[in-house]
């Protein structure tokens, strides 16, 4: 089966700066597939490259088979880019926007399927009104309706909840998921661990233009990371016997990680021998923050 | 075809929809120009014989407009998109290097002819104006305003901000405007100065253009079509190619 996106060797300078160095990166049609990394690792470099909007210094990207700068039209046909940036045409209306972007892609007449998005994206009523004069959130859905107006098999979203209300936030994901479900192959970047963990099947971690970690979601929490107990002690002082599991402390308390379910008994008993005396203590399911600390500090 | 003929139709609508900035202020303008000049030299130069001064002025004036706006239309559009991001609605779809080149410096051809139509029509009535070549004055309008769409694509290309564009704009595309003899003949210019005039392509423009009302140019038509084609030809070569590097759009 072609891969919706395949990355080979991947190098992209800007000048002196490495951003993307040497990556590789296979993701197949239909995952739901989460892109992390913090700033400068390379996410939106990738995605630029992949969208045709940078050049990549050498290697070759593809989607759906189709070499992004050799085959750019059948490249740019199978791909919707949601970019980072809140940007609009402040000439045009929300419908013109998306008339004018079917047209780009060599759409015609694209009323029905325009209605329809305007219709998912809960922008119905503002079809007539000026880009100028929506919302943030309003305007962030419409750059998710003009990325869908020619219905691309590969949908990438760049940190699209970026500073977007909760209601909004759900919302979209309900919307993406659909698309997800009938078929569609979704590319996801964001700063929101969460809401990486709760929709992607599969997760790429950068760091420095690199992929340091490249598994399924459920690999990489049970793999990398255990469990963590939270404690509030009286008085305020860590049993010595538990200092090498300390993973944060702060005034509400300690964080200890665990490899296991099972070393919570080994806490039990080294508080129980220190007679500590505990106020609060929660046993926490292991996280994608731990696991991408844990990365992160690790390369 | 659909993309190319989409973006022409945004470019359009782009200036289209605010008219008055762009197309009724340049010809106010313009006429502004034809009060002042043509009232305070009126009697003063005879710039060909039986040519008064305001209708010699007047192809100048139009052709100046059409050589502004046509820059103005290109290189504001994609100066803007650039700095407000949305370039990317154009990047991300499959349109060519030759659609999207094509599409910008046909908008700005429109522009530029509309406004230097409106100057036409709004002075007609009060100068003596005569249409000897309509053919020459067609083909100048429409050389003029591609070889001026052109290199607002390539400023627009150019710029990230304003004040870059405004530099190309103020320091390059005026001064050799006003010297190209939109207000005088070249021949009442000392030897020297009509020398290097002949080194300024939109004197060219500005001559054969004139030609066509008047039937009196300081050089020949065929000249100055010749020069201001191989000009439009070798500027054009140079935008698709930036285009197609995506020099300073994809980075």
């Amino acid at each position: 089966m072609v891969p919706a996106i395949q990355v080979e060797h991947v190098v992209k300078r800007y000048g002196q700066v490495q951003a993307l160095a040497g990556l590789s990166l296979d993701i197949a049609p239909g995952e739901f597939f989460g892109l992390l990394g913090p700033n400068g690792a390379g996410k939106t470099t990738l995605i630029s490259i992949l969208a045709g909007l940078s050049i990549a210094t050498s290697g070759r990207a593809r989607v759906m088979g189709f070499d992004v700068v050799e085959q750019y039209r059948d490249a740019r046909l199978a791909l919707g880019v949601v970019p980072q940036e809140l940007v609009f045409d402040p000439f045009f209306t929300v419908r013109e926007a998306l008339e004018i972007q079917s047209g780009y892609f060599g759409i015609r007449d694209n009323r029905a399927w325009i209605d329809e998005l305007l219709h998912h994206l809960d922008l119905g009523e503002k079809a007539e009104t000026n880009m100028r004069q929506l919302s943030g959130g309003m305007k962030r859905r419409v750059l998710v309706a003009q990325a869908l107006v020619h219905k691309p098999p590969v949908i990438v979203l760049d940190e699209p909840t970026a500073g977007v209300d909760v209601e909004l936030r759900h919302a979209l994901w309900q919307f993406i998921r659909g698309l997800n479900r009938d078929g569609h192959t979704i590319v996801l970047t964001t700063h929101y661990l969460e809401e990486a963990e709760a929709l992607c099947g599969r997760i790429a971690m950068l760091k420095q233009g690199e992929i340091v970690a490249n598994d399924t979601t459920r690999n990489l929490l049970t793999r990398i990371s255990g469990c963590s107990v939270k404690l509030k002690l009286v008085p305020h002082a860590l049993p010595a016997a538990l200092k090498p599991l300390l993973a944060q402390e702060s005034e509400a308390g300690f964080r200890l990680a665990l490899r296991h379910y099972e070393e919570v008994e080994h806490v039990m008993a080294a508080l129980r021998e220190a007679g500590a005396k505990v106020q609060e203590m929660e046993v926490q399911p292991p996280d994608l923050e731990d696991v991408f600390v844990k990365i992160m500090n690790k390369n | 075809m659909t993309g190319f003929y989409t973006l022409f139709y945004k470019e359009w609508l782009r200036f289209w929809k605010v008219s008055v900035q762009t197309v009724l202020a340049p010809v106010l303008t313009a006429l502004l120009f034809l009060l002042v000049f043509g009232h305070t030299l009126r009697n003063t130069l005879e710039p060909y014989p039986g040519v008064g001064y305001s209708a010699f002025l007047v192809p100048g004036l139009a052709m100046m407009s059409v050589l502004q706006n046509s820059f103005a239309n290109s290189g504001s559009s994609l100066m803007q998109s650039k700095m407000t991001g949305n370039i990317v609605f154009v990047l991300l779809p499959p349109l060519s290097p030759r659609e999207f080149f094509f599409a910008y410096l046909l908008a700005a051809v429109a522009r530029g002819l509309i406004c230097g139509a409106g100057v036409l029509v709004f002075t007609v009535w009060f100068v003596d104006l005569r249409f000897a070549h309509p053919q020459w004055i067609l083909i100048f309008a429409a050389l003029g305003s591609c070889i001026m769409g052109v290199l607002g694509i390539i400023a627009g290309i150019q710029s990230e901000k304003i004040d870059q564009l405004s530099a190309f704009q103020n320091f390059v595309i005026l001064p050799l405007t006003f010297l190209s003899g939109v207000f005088y003949s070249i021949h009442s210019l000392p030897p020297f100065w009509q020398g290097l005039s002949h080194l300024n392509p939109f004197f060219y423009m500005v001559d054969g253009f004139r030609y066509g009302f008047f039937g009196v140019g300081d050089v020949s038509p065929w000249v100055s079509a010749a020069i201001v084609a191989a000009c439009l030809l070798a500027l054009s070569w140079l935008t698709l190619w930036l285009i197609k590097t995506g020099y300073k759009l994809r980075h």
